[in-house]
C-alpha cells in the first residue's frame, strides 16, 4: 500500500513546482490522466478489503480535490504571470508624438462676421448682400452725395475705366449702397445687416485697400436715436463679452444720415498690442445716423411716415480690439504663422446659446 | 485745422481749461486729433541770471558762470559766446534731459571745472536752429519760472478733425461760436466796421461771366492801398502762424493767412504796381497759362475761373495765386482781393490741376458768403496797423447772392428723431447761440439759418444741431423692440453655404486665407480674366490693379509669400467672390484652395507623401458632400479649365449648363509665369452654382431600409489598356445587377512587372446586399459572372487569373 502522504506531496510538489502551462497539464496528467497515479489508486479501490474501502475512498477523494485546487491556482498564477510578461512585452514608448492630425483655421474675419450675424440675429435682423462693384447712383448719389463734394473726394474710391457714355463702375467705399438696394428691394420694416468687403485706396496700420464692413439698417415708424444707442451698445456689450464697454458717440457727418455719430471704443494701444477694457485711447469702430430723409425720398419713403438709422461697422477693427492684432495689414497677407495664431478651430462656431467665443 | 488755446481766447472769453475745451471740441463734432502742449517738455528748464562769467583757466573759448537759479547759486561752465553777467538765460538742471539733443545732463568737470547744469542755446530747447549763442531772456523775465512761460510758448495747440460740412470751423471764430453754444463761455464781438476810403481805387474790378458761367464769381470785393512796408510780421503773427505750422512770409501774406484761419475768410494781395489795367475774374481761355505762387507751371482751360489783368491770369480764383503779381519786400501799393467761388468748380479745378491750398480747402466746402466785406475791413485794419499806408475806397463786382432760408423745426421732432427729450427753451438758446434766428409760431420753430452755416438744409440737420450742442451724452439708449416670436433664420441657403464651406475646408486641414479682391492684370489674364472693363483706373500698385477673374491666383501668389517664409508645406483657402464682369450678376461666391508640398510632417509612423492631384479632387467633393450635395448625382469629366494641369484635373457638372467643381494639379506653365515652385495641387467649387434645394413642409427623412441578412463581398482584377478609365471599369460593374450590387470599390490599380506594356492591372471589389433571402453560392456566381461580362465589355480588357 502507497504511502499516500509522499504521493501528495509528489504529486502536489510536481503541480506546484510546474514552470509554465506545459509543465502544468503534464503533472496533472501525470496525477489524474487515464494512467495517472491518483486515477490508478482510484481504479485499484475494487480490489481493498470491504471493512476499509470505505476509508481509502474517501480518502482518495480528498487527495483528488486538494491536487485539482492546487492545480487551478497554479493556472491562475501562470496565466497572470503569462499575461503580466506579454504586458510587459509588449511595453511602447507613449511619450512619441501621435500621427499628425488635420490642423485647419477659420480666419478671424469669418469668425467675427459670424459672431456679429448672431448676435444681430437674435436681435431679429436678418443678412442682406450686395455687389462689390458698385455704381455711381448706389454708392453715391441715392445716398445724398452731391457731386463734386469734397466727402466723395475723402471716400478714395477705387474706378473701373470710363464706359461709352461717360459713366464708371466703381468698387463700393462702403456697404451703405445695399441700403438702397434693400430699401429698393422691399417696403418697410426694414432690420437688415449687410456684411461684405469694402474698398478704398488707403494703406496704413488700420487701413487697408480691401476692408469689412458690416452695415445696419432699421426702417420703421418710430424709431429714433435712442434706439440706434441702444442697439449698439447692446451689440457692444455682446460681442466683447464684457459687461461694461467703454464706448463714445461723437457728431460726425455723413450725406446719408442726419442726425450722424462716430462710436469710438476706449482701449489700449501700444506698439504690438491692442486692448480693450483698459487704456486712454479710442478707436473708431463705426459711424452711424439716423437715415437721412432724402436717401428715404430717393427710395420713394415718405420720411414723415418712415424713419430709422443706419450703420456700417468696421469688421476688420472690432476684430482687432477684440483679439489683439496690432496691425491690420496682415489681416490680408494669408501668412500661415498668422492664421495659425490668431485664426480659430472650425468648431469654434459662435452661438449665443453656446457662448461667442471661448 | 489747428489753433492755439490763446488765439481762441480772442474770441471766446472763457476760463475753461485746455482738457476742457478738448473734450467739448469732440463732444461737439469737432473731433480733437491732438492736443500738443509745446511747454510740456519744456517745464523744468527756468530763467537764470548770471552773475559773473570769468575765462576758464584751462580753455579759450569757455568761461565760467556763476548762476542764480532761483534760491541757490551754482557753477556753470558755459562755451557760449554771449554769456555775459547780468543777462538772464535759460538754465538745466543736472537731471534733466535737453530736449533738442537729447542730452542726458550729469554733474561733471569740464576740462577740470566742476559744472552743474547747463545754459541752454534755442536749438538746445529743440524750439529752432539757432545755435549763435545761449537764449538771452528779457531783463525783467523771474529768476526760477519757467521760461517757456516767459517766451509765450505755454500756448497748446489744438488740432482737430473736421468733417466736410462743417467748413463754418475752418476759422477760429466759428470753433468759438460752438463752444460758447455747448456753455463754455461767451463769444467775443468782431470788429468789422467800414474803413472809410480816402481815395478811389486805381484799379476797377469786372464780372466777366455768362449767365450760365456767372456762379463761378458772384461777388469780388477789392481795395487799393498805397505806401504800405511790407517788412517781416511781428513777433505775436509769426509766432501765431507758426504754432499752427505755417511759415510766415511777409507782413501782408501773414495777414492773408492770419484772415484765412482766423475767420474762414481767404483773401489775396496783389502788388497793385505789377497789375495792368483793371482786375477781372473770369473763366480762362484755352491756351492760357499760369506760373502760380508754388512755382509751377499750370496749363488752364475753359472751365477754370481766373483773376485776370489785361496780360493775362493773375491768378487761379479760389485755389492759388501766381507768382508774377505776388507781394514782396518791396511793394509799396498793395490791392486786396476778397471774393466768393462755385465750391464745385473750385474743387473740379482743384482736383484737375493737382493743387492743394488753403483757399482751395475752403471755397470747395463754401465760405461765408455773407462775410466778403467785412473780411475786407478787418483785412484793411491789420494791414494799416501792421504796414501802414492809406487805402481807398471798396471796389464791388457782382453782389452777394441771396443765402436766406428759414426752416422750420418741430421741437418734438428733436424726441421722436434724436432720441432726446429737451424743452422748447432750452433747443431756442443752443439755436440762437449758433447764430439762427428762431421765432416760435404755434408749434413750430421758424428757423433763420445764419450766412456761414450752408450745411444746414433741413428740420433733421436743426436736430442734430440741438442734439450734438446739448450732448450725444444724454441720449438715452434705449431697446430696439423685441418681436414677441422667436426670430427666423437670418441667413439664406447661399450664405448658410458660404459659412458652412469654411467650416468644412477648415475641418479638412486647410487654413483660411483672406486675400484681396484684386490681382494683377498678368496674373488674371492666366485665368481667363484681365478684360480692360475689370482694370481699377487707380489702383495702388500694379500688382493689384485687375479685379480676379479667380480665387486661385490670389492664393497662389500667397503660398509663393509663405514658401520665401520656409513653410513647404502649405494648405490654404478662401471663400469670396470673383468677377466675371461688372454687374451686380458677374459675382460669384466660390470655395477655392491651393496644397503644396508633403500631406503632413514627417513622423515615425505615419509616412507623408507628395500632395497630388486627388487630394485637390478629394477637397472638392469632400466639401460638396459636407454642404449636403449627392456628388453621384454630378458627372465627370476632364474638361478642366486651362490653368490646370490638362492630364491631371477635371470638373464636375450638373448637366451640359453647370459647372460645379474644378481641380487638379495647377499647370506648370501658370505657375512659371507666377513665378511660385510647384507642383501645386489646387481646386474651386462654385457655391452659387450649386442647386437650391426645393422648400419642404417636412424635416422628416424616408423610412430607414435596411436587411439583417449577411451581406457579400467578390474581388476581380482585370487587365485593361492604360487609357481605360477606372470610372468605365466601376460603371460597367455595377450595371451588372443594379438590384444587388450596392457599392463598388477599386482597391488597386497597378502598372510594371508582371503586366504587359501598355495596360494596367485594375482590381476592385463589389458588395453585393440580397433584399429578402440569403443568396446561395449559385446566386452570387451568375452575380459574378455577369460583372466580368459587363466589364470585358466596357473595357475591353480581360480577368486576372
Amino acid at each position: 500500500m502507497q504511502n499516500l502522504t509522499t504521493l501528495e506531496r509528489d504529486l502536489i510538489g510536481a503541480v506546484e513546482g510546474a514552470a509554465d502551462m506545459a509543465a502544468l497539464d503534464a503533472a496533472r496528467v501525470a496525477a489524474l490522466g487515464k494512467k495517472g497515479a491518483l486515477t490508478q489508486l482510484l481504479k485499484e479501490i475494487g480490489t481493498i478489503d470491504v471493512s476499509m474501502r470505505k476509508e481509502r475512498a474517501a480518502e482518495l477523494n480528498r487527495l483528488k480535490d486538494r491536487l485539482t485546487d492546487a492545480i487551478d491556482a497554479r493556472r491562475a498564477a501562470l496565466t497572470q504571470s503569462e499575461l503580466n510578461n506579454r504586458l510587459a512585452a509588449e511595453r511602447v514608448d507613449m511619450t512619441l508624438p501621435v500621427r499628425p492630425d488635420v490642423d485647419g483655421r477659420i480666419h478671424p474675419v469669418s469668425q467675427v462676421m459670424d459672431e456679429i450675424v448672431e448676435i444681430f440675429a437674435a436681435m431679429g435682423f436678418s443678412v442682406a448682400e450686395g455687389p462689390d462693384i458698385e455704381d455711381d447712383f448706389h454708392n453715391f448719389t441715392a445716398l445724398n452725395f452731391p457731386p463734386e463734394h469734397p466727402a466723395r473726394q475723402m471716400h478714395d474710391t477705387f474706378f473701373l475705366p470710363e464706359k461709352p457714355d461717360g459713366s464708371r463702375m466703381l468698387l463700393r467705399t462702403h456697404t451703405s449702397p445695399v441700403q438702397i438696394r434693400t430699401m429698393q428691394a422691399k417696403r418697410p420694416p426694414h432690420r437688415s445687416i449687410v456684411p461684405g468687403r469694402t474698398f478704398r485706396c488707403d494703406s496704413d496700420q488700420t487701413h487697408t485697400p480691401m476692408f469689412h464692413q458690416v452695415e445696419g439698417l432699421v426702417i420703421d415708424r418710430d424709431i429714433h436715436m435712442g434706439h440706434l444707442k441702444g442697439v449698439l451698445e447692446e451689440f457692444a456689450r455682446a460681442f466683447f463679452e464684457l459687461d461694461k464697454v467703454h464706448m463714445r458717440f461723437r457728431p460726425s457727418y455723413f450725406p446719408f444720415t442726419e442726425p450722424s455719430a462716430e462710436v469710438d471704443i476706449g482701449c489700449k494701444r501700444s506698439g504690438s498690442e491692442i486692448r480693450i477694457g483698459e487704456g486712454e485711447d479710442w478707436m473708431e469702430i463705426l459711424g452711424c445716423g439716423m437715415v437721412h430723409p432724402n436717401v428715404l425720398r430717393q427710395v420713394g419713403l415718405d420720411p414723415d411716415e418712415w424713419q430709422g438709422f443706419a450703420w456700417g461697422l468696421g469688421v476688420d477693427r472690432v476684430a482687432m480690439l477684440k483679439y489683439g492684432m496690432p496691425d491690420l495689414r496682415a489681416f490680408f497677407e494669408a501668412d500661415l504663422r498668422w492664421l495659425k495664431h490668431y485664426g480659430f478651430l472650425p468648431l469654434d462656431l459662435p452661438s449665443l446659446g453656446g457662448g461667442l467665443s471661448r | 485745422m489747428k489753433f492755439t488755446l490763446r488765439w481762441l481766447r480772442e474770441h471766446l472769453d472763457t476760463n475753461a481749461d485746455t482738457k476742457t475745451i478738448a473734450g467739448t471740441l469732440t463732444r461737439l463734432g469737432l473731433e480733437v486729433e491732438n492736443l500738443h502742449d509745446p511747454a510740456a517738455a519744456l517745464r523744468s528748464f527756468t530763467v537764470a541770471q548770471v552773475l559773473s562769467a570769468e575765462p576758464h583757466p584751462n580753455a579759450d573759448k569757455l568761461r565760467v558762470c556763476t548762476v542764480d537759479v532761483g534760491g541757490e547759486v551754482l557753477q556753470v561752465v558755459c562755451g557760449a559766446p554771449n554769456a555775459r553777467a547780468g543777462m538772464k538765460g535759460v538754465f538745466a538742471r543736472t537731471g534733466s534731459t535737453i530736449p533738442g539733443t537729447g542730452l542726458h545732463l550729469k554733474p561733471a568737470k569740464i576740462r577740470g571745472v566742476e559744472s552743474n547744469g547747463m545754459l541752454c542755446s534755442m536749438r538746445e530747447m529743440g524750439l529752432s536752429d539757432e545755435h549763435e549763442g545761449i537764449i538771452d531772456l528779457p531783463a525783467d523775465a523771474p529768476i526760477g519760472k519757467p521760461f517757456a512761460e516767459v517766451l509765450g510758448l505755454d500756448d497748446p495747440v489744438f488740432e482737430i478733425k473736421l468733417t466736410p460740412n462743417r467748413q463754418d470751423c475752418l476759422g477760429v471764430r466759428g470753433i468759438a461760436r460752438d463752444l460758447a453754444a455747448a456753455g463754455l463761455g461767451t463769444l467775443k464781438p468782431l470788429d468789422a466796421k467800414a474803413v472809410p476810403g480816402g481815395f478811389k481805387s486805381p484799379i476797377g474790378v469786372r464780372l466777366d461771366f455768362t449767365p450760365q458761367t456767372a456762379s463761378a464769381c458772384p461777388l469780388f470785393v477789392g481795395r487799393h492801398i498805397r505806401n504800405v512796408k511790407n517788412a517781416p510780421s511781428p513777433r505775436w503773427l509769426q509766432d501765431r502762424l507758426r504754432a499752427i505750422g505755417l511759415r510766415p512770409i511777409s507782413t501782408l501774406v501773414d495777414i492773408t493767412n492770419l484772415v484765412t484761419f482766423d475767420l474762414d475768410r481767404p483773401l489775396h494781395v496783389f502788388d497793385a504796381d505789377k497789375v495792368r489795367g483793371g482786375i477781372q475774374a473770369r473763366l480762362a481761355r484755352p491756351g492760357e497759362k499760369l506760373h502760380a505762387l508754388d512755382g509751377k507751371d499750370y496749363a488752364l482751360d475753359g472751365e477754370i475761373c481766373v483773376i485776370a489783368d489785361e496780360s493775362g491770369p493773375l491768378g487761379l480764383g479760389g485755389v492759388m495765386g501766381g507768382e508774377a503779381s505776388g507781394v514782396s519786400e518791396t511793394t509799396r501799393n498793395v490791392f486786396i482781393e476778397a471774393a466768393l467761388f462755385d465750391p464745385m468748380r473750385t474743387a473740379a479745378t482743384g482736383r484737375r490741376l493737382g493743387i492743394q491750398s488753403d483757399a482751395r480747402y475752403r471755397f470747395e466746402r463754401g465760405v461765408d458768403p455773407a462775410f466778403v466785406r467785412p473780411g475786407m475791413e478787418v483785412a484793411t485794419r491789420l494791414v494799416l496797423e501792421l504796414c501802414g499806408g492809406e487805402p481807398s475806397e471798396v471796389v464791388v463786382a457782382g453782389a452777394e447772392p441771396d443765402w436766406r432760408r428759414s426752416i422750420q423745426l418741430r421741437p418734438s421732432r428733436v424726441r421722436d428723431l434724436g432720441g432726446l427729450d429737451l424743452a422748447e427753451r432750452e433747443q431756442v438758446r443752443i439755436l440762437e447761440a449758433l447764430g439762427f434766428a428762431v421765432k416760435s409760431d404755434d408749434d413750430v420753430l421758424r428757423v433763420q439759418v445764419p450766412s456761414w452755416r450752408s450745411d444746414i438744409h433741413g428740420e433733421a440737420d436743426l436736430v442734430e444741431e440741438v442734439t450734438r450742442v446739448y450732448g450725444y451724452d444724454a441720449i438715452p439708449a434705449v431697446p430696439l423692440p423685441r418681436r414677441p416670436v422667436v426670430a427666423k433664420p437670418a441667413i439664406d441657403v447661399g450664405q448658410r453655404r458660404v459659412r458652412a464651406a469654411r467650416r468644412a475646408l477648415a475641418g479638412r486641414g486647410l487654413y483660411e486665407a483672406v486675400t484681396p479682391s484684386f490681382v494683377s492684370r498678368a496674373h488674371a489674364e492666366l485665368f481667363g480674366g484681365g478684360a480692360d472693363a475689370l482694370v481699377l483706373s487707380n489702383p495702388m500698385s500694379s500688382d493689384l490693379d485687375t479685379m480676379r477673374p479667380c480665387i486661385l491666383p490670389s492664393l497662389i501668389v500667397a503660398v509663393g509669400r509663405n514658401v520665401a517664409h520656409g513653410m513647404n508645406d502649405v494648405a490654404l483657402f478662401e471663400v469670396g467672390p470673383q468677377y466675371a464682369g461688372d454687374r451686380p450678376g458677374d459675382q460669384a461666391a466660390v470655395a477655392a484652395g491651393i496644397r503644396r508640398g508633403q500631406s503632413g510632417p514627417r513622423h515615425w509612423s505615419a509616412r507623408p507623401r507628395d500632395v497630388d492631384a486627388f487630394d485637390a479632387k478629394g477637397d472638392a467633393i469632400g466639401l460638396l458632400m459636407a454642404l449636403g450635395f449627392a456628388v453621384e448625382s454630378a458627372q465627370l469629366s476632364d474638361a478642366s479649365p486651362p490653368w490646370y494641369h490638362p492630364g491631371r484635373s477635371g470638373v464636375l457638372r450638373l448637366g451640359p449648363k453647370t459647372l460645379l467643381a474644378a481641380f487638379g494639379e495647377l499647370h506648370p506653365r501658370v505657375l512659371a509665369a507666377m513665378d511660385v515652385k510647384g507642383p501645386l495641387v489646387g481646386f474651386e467649387v462654385y457655391l452659387d452654382a450649386m442647386p437650391i434645394p426645393k422648400a419642404k413642409g417636412t424635416r422628416a427623412r424616408p423610412p430607414l431600409a435596411v436587411s439583417d441578412l449577411p451581406s457579400v463581398e467578390r474581388d476581380f482584377a482585370f487587365l485593361v489598356e492604360r487609357q481605360v478609365s477606372a470610372e468605365q471599369i466601376t460603371r460597367a460593374a455595377k450595371s451588372a445587377d443594379k438590384e444587388l450590387i450596392t457599392e463598388v470599390r477599386v482597391f488597386d490599380v497597378y502598372e510594371g512587372a508582371g503586366v504587359p506594356e501598355g495596360r494596367k492591372s485594375v482590381a476592385f471589389s463589389i458588395r453585393l446586399e440580397p433584399k429578402d433571402r440569403t443568396l446561395t453560392e449559385a446566386e452570387i456566381d451568375a452575380v459574378a459572372d455577369k460583372v466580368v461580362a459587363a466589364v470585358v465589355k466596357a473595357s475591353g480588357g480581360a480577368l486576372r487569373s
